[in-house]
């Protein structure tokens, strides 16, 4: 690990140009999830291409009809922006979730995405408010969303040379607002059990109009649930259409038993967090 | 592997060294720079005694590599004292007796640091949060959160009733 060539590209081209050069090679963007698989023997990377001098990739916007966060944006830096906050505080709650003050300040969101966790926090987050992955290659940029971004665990839909640049989400609507939730054994510190963000609009009579529905670490990547959504649009919000998100959340999940949790647990677990954060983000959407 | 050349800052004053391109901030910062207040515990991200400001924000230097620090600003425990005179948060956890074997201190000193920098005056939660990512396994916490919160009280000049507060 001592010896692997170290380069701080100023460019996104630099960058894409040497991923393209190198199959091997990794991005080192916060490295709280690369140094530590590294350092455990887990990847044997042959360079890192520090992301961090890039400009493209650092820092967060809110341009036009959409926010953007640079890749290798800090979770703190996310966390931190005012206006991000009130426009999706459930991405801000996501981000604040990840890891202790340290680890927020060095931890990205793009290696949040690339790291490809299944619990990963942000993901769920960024689904539920239909973000997606702005991706730089060779032949110049493509748009993933996030929920085909990860396609399985550490897995993703990136082609070798390829360097995620941005997230871009929309601004969310009048009456639109979102929220995440997660579950772990205790309050700080720990890794999703199990994850929900939802994402709804409210009509002027108070019914729901749209709505998207995410869950995390319950699958071998976070799932879009469009039964759960639909069990939203038309309603009011109300317990029997929150009982519907439940039960939709619970047959979608495909967990698996581990010493965080049991597969029953994860899915009557998911069900209540989807169905709480369904009703929070209501509330929110209500006070816009 | 040729060594790195690397310039920066570290606690206000220029600095260089040479570095594996693959070594740690963690590692030069000992090694290289022979500054051995910083603490390695789990080299994993996990343990917070490595803390340090990087940019004026708190990272764990396990997680960052020496080279990432090239015109950079770094701040460690070194930079904390004035000379001989200690910061508040220093005299506070020894009247407080907030250490024992001390691995843990440097880095609690620099997060408790940069707590009362961005939020001067916490509460005993935000301050338990801020400081999440420190383990200690002498103190039990209480007498380190007491000392971040008389500290707090003593620089806001509202010192009395907040030492008692704290009880865990």
């Amino acid at each position: 690990m001592q010896s692997i060539p170290y380069q701080a590209p100023a460019s996104v081209s630099e960058a894409v140009a040497l991923l393209g050069s190198d199959a091997e090679a990794r991005v080192l963007a916060g490295g709280t999830d690369l140094l530590v698989q590294v350092r455990g023997g887990v990847r044997k990377p042959s360079a890192w291409i520090d992301v961090k001098r890039i400009p493209d990739l650092l820092g967060v916007s809110v341009e036009g009809d959409s926010i953007r966060i640079g890749a290798a944006t800090p979770a703190a830096v996310i966390f931190e922006h005012p206006e991000l906050q009130r426009l999706v505080p459930g991405v801000a709650e996501a981000t604040d979730l990840i890891g202790s003050t340290q680890i927020q300040g060095r931890a990205t969101l793009g290696g949040n995405l690339c790291n490809a966790s299944p619990a990963a926090d942000t993901t769920p987050a960024l689904i539920a408010v239909g973000a997606q992955c702005i991706v730089a290659g060779s032949g110049g940029e493509r748009e993933i969303a996030v929920e085909a971004f990860a396609t399985g665990p550490g897995q993703t839909a990136l082609a070798q040379g390829e360097l995620l640049v941005a997230v871009r989400i929309p601004k969310p609507a009048a009456r639109t607002a979102d929220a995440y939730l997660r579950l772990i054994p205790r309050t700080e510190m720990d890794i999703a059990v199990v994850g929900a963000g939802v994402a709804l609009t409210l009509g002027d009579d108070g019914t729901c109009t749209q709505a998207r529905v995410a869950i995390g670490a319950v699958a071998p990547t976070a799932l879009l649930l469009e039964e759960a959504a639909a069990a939203l649009v038309g309603s009011r919000v109300d317990d029997d259409a929150l009982a519907r998100v439940a039960a939709a959340a619970t047959a979608a999940a495909r967990p698996i038993d581990d010493k965080r949790g049991t597969i029953a647990y994860r899915r009557k677990v998911v069900g209540v967090l989807a169905k709480r954060a369904a009703a929070i983000a209501a509330n929110r959407a209500q006070e816009r | 592997m040729a060594r790195m050349h690397v310039e920066t800052t570290i606690n206000g004053e220029s600095a260089e060294f040479l570095c594996q391109p693959g070594e740690s901030l963690l590692d030069a910062l000992r090694n290289e720079l022979n500054l051995t207040g910083t603490k390695e515990g789990c080299n994993t991200g996990d343990c917070g005694a490595c803390s340090v400001m990087l940019d004026g924000r708190l990272v764990p230097s396990c997680m960052v590599l020496a080279p990432e620090v090239e015109g950079r600003s770094v701040g460690t425990i070194e930079g904390v004292a004035q000379g001989d005179e200690l910061h508040p948060l220093q005299q506070k956890f020894l009247e407080h007796a907030a250490l024992q074997c001390g691995i843990c201190t440097p880095g609690f000193i620099v997060a408790a640091k940069a707590l009362l920098e961005k939020n001067p005056d916490p509460t005993e939660e935000e301050a338990r949060y801020w400081l999440a990512g420190n383990l200690c396994r002498c103190t039990g916490y209480d007498k380190i959160i007491r000392a971040v919160l008389d500290t707090a009280a003593e620089m806001n000049g509202t010192n009395g009733a907040a030492t008692n507060g704290a009880a865990g």
